[in-house]
């Protein structure tokens, strides 16, 4: 009895150990970042001086992938005294943890100002890609290419055979996300112009929405062009194929930028990171790599209302 | 003289060690439960608090949150009519307890009545693996099996609210089994015996008299396999499709209050109406398992034997 009471109690007292470590690893955190911040205003022309500490990372899984193997390459060859943790967790507890203080750095799919409940006032928008994404059918239903109009037909369940469109004579199955993704509602926005979809299936992950899109007769959804590959046929809109070219150009018009949100002005670390971000290296190299599009080479802009307006 | 001092210092010291030890049990003992106690009142207090603010903050209609089966959160003119999960969350328990019920209870009587030693040695272990599969691997299996196999069988896509229902029977069949058997076994000897004596068959002794005698027992065991039903989010999310209507038919695709909440959680932010309208969901699962506990409370005191 007296083992097994002992016993319990250890165990409790080491979940409160690890409570107890987690949090103080949170107030080391901030030591640490102040600490480097002052450093860092000291060393600032130095461009090689690596500025060590730790920067926390929360949000759009979408992003994870990139900024992830960024971050890794960064520890690796850029700043080896740097701790840079990258959490997904979905734009919304990004853009909720960055504001509350939580984490350095917020990734979210959609402008701070398209959420309610965020003071996007002290927000500084960061936009470090662009992804571009495309409606991709099962590849036997015949179809390869929608007018903007079909399209809208077919997700608000206007047209429910792909006969109707030109392809086999099968049911169309919707593959959707969940009403809150921010994939959703570039998909809405930009795709669909703001029709509201028909009801089908409902999935969250890429993964699962690709692989129901492959096994599904008479399947669509939607999906990031990095998670696009030959099981599923990508369809072009309007006769615009889905790439990062037409993207880059304006003419493919369902894309979004990955934003990584800073509370207030970023400085030491946090900063170094973004403008690493930012940099050729990884713009020119790994971006594309990722299946990302590089946000530099954008030629047309968008601002928080979806207003486009060509670059320079 | 001196001997008998020792003598009686080895005794006090014992006396005062053996009080010392008594007090360190106290102490373990105490603080276990009242860290156990603060931690459930915690999570109560914290689910109601913000479970109820999208009533009082975020002003939604409790009667539309209950009885509206719009759920359009995102819109331009948000609607917040949960009806579509709560009915596919009963729908869901409801009918894999209809499903296991005979099942785990017929395993259990197999096990302990009909062969009690091979059940022993192969049926149990092997039910008890089962136990401790995780439910994402239940999902899986679904995922790659079962709906495709739906979708060929009787069409459709395949994710439907039954492929749902089928998954979670099998997840909760060895919760039922187990806790079925062991409120067989643990029924006095002396049944069985005086049944026999009076010239009762296998199956009479079965049917009149160890079953009514275990009749709160395997309700119990059925209840706590709902309760672990209607918990259940990941391996439902991957088979049943997930839609925010009602389904017409057990091979439509439908959606439980589990699921809402874990495809929306991570995307809406802290202190919004969307988000507000999950923890409500939230909320609503607790009471709803509270419910569960408090009948299987009630039937455990009516157990007579």
């Amino acid at each position: 009895m007296k083992k097994k009471a002992l016993f319990a109690f250890s165990g409790l007292m080491l979940t409160f150990a690890l409570v107890a470590c987690n949090g103080d690893e949170e107030s080391n955190e901030t030591v640490d970042e102040a600490a480097s911040g002052g450093n860092d205003s000291e060393t600032d022309s130095e461009a090689s001086a690596a500025t060590s500490g730790t920067v926390t990372l929360a949000g759009s899984s979408a992003m994870q992938p990139l900024i992830g193997a960024a971050a890794e390459i960064y520890m690796g060859e850029v700043n080896t005294e740097a701790d840079i943790q990258v959490q997904a967790g979905g734009s919304g507890a990004g853009l909720s943890q960055v504001s509350q203080g939580q984490v350095d750095i917020g990734n979210s799919d959609l402008f701070a100002e398209e959420e309610d409940n965020i003071p996007h006032e002290d927000l500084v928008d960061h936009r470090v890609a662009v992804v571009g994404m495309g409606a991709v059918a099962n590849p036997g239903v015949g179809v390869d290419d929608l007018t903007q109009d079909e399209l809208i037909d077919v997700w608000t369940g206007e047209v429910t055979n792909w006969s109707e469109v030109g392809g086999e004579d099968v049911d169309i199955t919707l593959v959707n996300r969940p009403d809150s993704s921010g994939t959703r509602a570039t998909f809405v926005d930009y795709a669909l112009e703001g029709a509201e979809p028909a009801e089908g299936i409902t999935e969250d992950s890429s993964n699962t929405v690709r692989q129901i899109v492959a096994d599904t007769e008479g399947a669509i959804g939607y999906l990031a062009f990095s998670h696009i590959d030959d099981s599923v046929a990508a369809l072009s809109i309007d006769g615009v194929e889905p790439n990062a070219e037409n993207v880059q150009a304006g003419e493919f018009p369902i894309w979004a930028y990955q934003h990584s949100y800073t509370n207030g002005e970023p400085d030491g670390l946090v900063k170094e990171f973004l403008d690493y971000l930012l940099s050729e290296e990884i713009q020119s190299t790994l971006i594309p790599e990722q299946g990302y599009i590089s946000v530099t080479e954008m030629q047309v802009e968008r601002d928080a209302e979806g207003n486009e307006t060509p670059v320079e | 003289m001196d001997q008998g001092r020792a003598s009686e210092r080895l005794l006090t010291q014992r006396k005062g060690q053996k009080r010392q030890s008594e007090r360190k049990g106290k102490i373990i003992v105490y603080t276990a439960a009242t860290i156990t106690i603060v931690a459930t009142l915690a999570v109560t207090f914290f689910l109601t608090q913000r479970g109820l603010q999208s009533f009082f903050v975020s002003g939604i209609n409790p009667l539309e949150f209950f009885t509206s089966a719009n759920w359009n959160p995102s819109g331009a003119d948000p609607s917040y009519g949960a009806l579509a999960f709560i009915f596919g969350s009963l729908a869901v328990t409801l009918l894999s307890a209809i499903i296991v019920a005979p099942l785990g209870i017929g395993t259990a009587i197999f096990m302990t009545e009909i062969a009690p030693r091979w059940g022993k040695r192969i049926l149990q272990p092997v039910i008890e693996i089962l136990v401790g599969i995780p439910s994402v691997v239940y999902g899986y299996i679904g995922l790659t099996v079962l709906v495709p196999w739906i979708r060929d069988t009787f069409g459709g896509s395949g994710y439907s609210l039954v492929a749902g229902v089928v998954v979670v029977s099998v997840m909760i069949l060895p919760t039922v089994t187990t806790l079925s058997a062991d409120s067989l076994k643990s029924l006095p000897d002396g049944l069985r015996d005086s049944s026999y004596a009076l010239g009762a068959t296998r199956w009479q002794t079965i049917r009149r008299v160890l079953l009514p005698a275990a009749i709160p027992g395997l309700l119990t065991a059925v209840i706590l396999g709902m309760a672990r039903a209607i918990g259940e989010a990941l391996a439902i999310q991957m088979v049943i499709g997930n839609t925010r209507i009602i389904p017409d038919s057990l091979l439509d695709p439908a959606a439980t209050m589990t699921t809402i909440i874990t495809l929306n959680m991570g995307h809406t932010t802290f202190g919004s109406a969307e988000n507000n309208v999950l923890w409500t969901l939230g909320l609503l699962l607790m009471v709803m398992s509270y419910i569960l506990v408090l009948t299987v409370r009630y039937l455990a005191s009516r157990r007579k034997v």
